[in-house]
């Protein structure tokens, strides 16, 4: 038998997400991990590991007044997050730490954001940013008409992955569009990068979230249900080139980040009861299903517009809504790993009931990386 | 509309560029692996070996994949192709599709295509059109 060595003990949101125009992007960290702290009944001195991706680690740090042993500025896009959960769980078994804050928080509807640059590689600058391809729309759909004609997924199909999630967002108080739409509303959505329509494409919103982890034999002192990781997780990542993929059928980020995690939890597909893919657009869940392993390849447009994912389906998915329809502020992996973590306390709106297992994977800019974690409200297995 | 992006050359890709001037796809080529690749660095991506060559290109390749933006865009004209093109040495690149409607019955997946060099200022950046649309 297992024991679960690390837990999250404290999981937040920002107070109010969606539009928040009077937060800038730090104000909207410190808003999240303040509530994170308070749903755990710390305070920042309790507090010796920080970390948080797409933002000067450093200057989070100083902002809430914290002095950390040990500290952790993974910045490899949206999944950085649920990358810097495994990260603090290593951390913490390794004895550099005890207690770890990992924040969120991004201004992308407001704007009152850092001076992140978009796009900072260099490669990607020279070879591909010329042609144009400046917003994600345009650029992070570019494997998709390949894997239309290869693999056959439809438009239809990817509709439907909107249509879906929107089923899951009405759950939602806090989602941003919960209002029901079909198959046609997406496909006469504006066409924003073809075969990509509005209604195939994520918010754009402000918001944070903040997690605090710790050891699990302290978990049981804290006041909120405790989540445990199980297993270490996976990472894995190719580059901020999207033409460069090895396959654009398939993203081997995933592949690797998904093998590694189902591994190390000694778990199988079946095994999950909750799942959550981070879904800037509509193809994530489609390639994360097909490369986490839950469907074969080319199979996953059928699996979701069968409806084994939606309300009541056997493979709940994306049950905030997703970056489609709950919130996307930029980096949308915090919102996915709380979700998970609601749904671990029993708590969520949209609650899975019984779910044991929640396995959260996310993408990191565009199929540049990609992190997953599983969690579990079991401290053994 | 103001000017399309122009690329900041770096050491190590200004060969490429210097290519695309004189009307010339360049690639490397790793003289163990004997595979080509893009883009441009000092050594092999498959096996880390510093015994790599400049070499043309045929200009040939075939439609891989695209999407079609109706976003605005600095120096583009909505909508336009923004397409990854296989080359006939198996390597992929970015570019836009020239000289061909942007619109999805116009580019068939697969369809052959050929490079051109598109003038920007003092450089010249390469671009793919259907093969053969020049007449």
């Amino acid at each position: 038998m297992s024991r679960a060595s690390i837990a999250i003990v404290g999981a937040a949101e920002t107070t109010e997400l969606g539009k928040v125009p009077g937060l800038s992007q730090v104000g909207l960290h410190a808003d999240a991990a303040l509530n994170a702290l308070a749903d755990c009944g710390l305070k920042p001195a309790d507090i010796d590991g920080i970390a948080t991706g797409g933002h000067d680690v450093a200057e989070i740090n100083q902002y809430l007044g914290i002095s950390p042993t040990w500290y952790d500025g993974t910045s490899v896009g949206g999944c950085s997050f649920i990358a810097l959960v495994r990260h603090a769980a290593a951390a913490i078994q390794a004895g550099l730490c005890t207690t770890v804050l990992i924040t969120h928080g991004e201004s992308g509807r407001s704007n009152h954001r850092s001076h992140r640059p978009i796009m900072p590689s260099m490669q990607q600058q020279e070879f591909e940013a010329i042609y144009g391809p400046l917003f994600p729309p345009m650029r992070f759909t570019l494997p998709v008409m390949r894997k239309m004609k290869d693999d056959g997924l439809t438009e239809e199909q990817l509709a439907m992955v909107a249509v879906v999630q929107r089923e899951w967002a009405a759950f939602h108080p806090r989602a941003t569009a919960r209002d029901p739409i079909t198959v046609d509303d997406v496909l006469s959505s504006r066409m924003i990068a073809y075969p990509f329509r509005k209604l195939m494409c994520c918010l754009v919103s402000d918001g944070g979230g903040a997690l605090i982890l710790t050891s699990a034999e302290r978990a049981k002192d804290f006041p909120a249900k405790p989540v445990y990781l199980r297993g270490t997780g996976g990472e894995g990542a190719e580059g901020p080139m999207v033409s460069q993929m090895e396959s654009f059928t398939s993203s081997k980020a995933f592949r690797v980040s998904g093998k590694l995690a189902f591994e190390t939890a000694g778990i199988t597909p079946t095994d999950v009861d909750h799942l959550m893919i981070y879904d800037a657009f509509a193809h994530l869940p489609i390639y994360g299903l097909e490369d986490l392993g839950f469907v074969d390849r080319g199979e996953a447009g059928a699996f979701i517009s069968e409806g084994h994912t939606r309300p009541g389906g056997r493979l709940p998915l994306n049950t905030n809504g997703g970056g489609l329809s709950y919130m996307h502020s930029g980096m949308y992996g915090m919102y996915a790993l709380q979700e998970g973590v609601r749904q671990m306390r029993g708590v969520s709106p949209a609650q899975v009931e019984g779910a044991k297992i929640s396995m959260v994977h996310g993408v990191g800019g565009m199929f540049s990386a990609a992190a997953t974690v599983v969690l579990t409200n079991e401290d053994s297995w | 509309m103001t000017e399309k992006p122009v690329p900041t050359i770096y050491p190590e890709t200004r060969h490429f560029w210097d290519g695309a001037a004189a009307g010339k796809l360049l690639l490397q080529f790793c003289t163990e692996c004997r595979k080509h690749y893009f883009p441009p660095r000092p050594f092999c991506p498959y096996c880390g070996g510093r015994a790599v060559e400049i070499v043309e290109a045929s200009g040939l390749g075939r439609l891989y994949s695209y999407t079609i933006s109706h976003l605005p865009t600095p120096g583009y004209e909505p909508p336009f192709v923004v397409a990854v093109v296989m080359l006939d040495e198996g390597v992929k690149m970015l570019a836009n599709i020239v000289d061909c409607p942007p619109e999805p019955e116009a580019l068939a997946l697969d369809m052959p295509l050929e490079v051109t060099f598109e003038a920007r200022g003092a450089f010249f950046i390469p671009q793919f059109r259907p093969l053969g649309s020049l007449q």
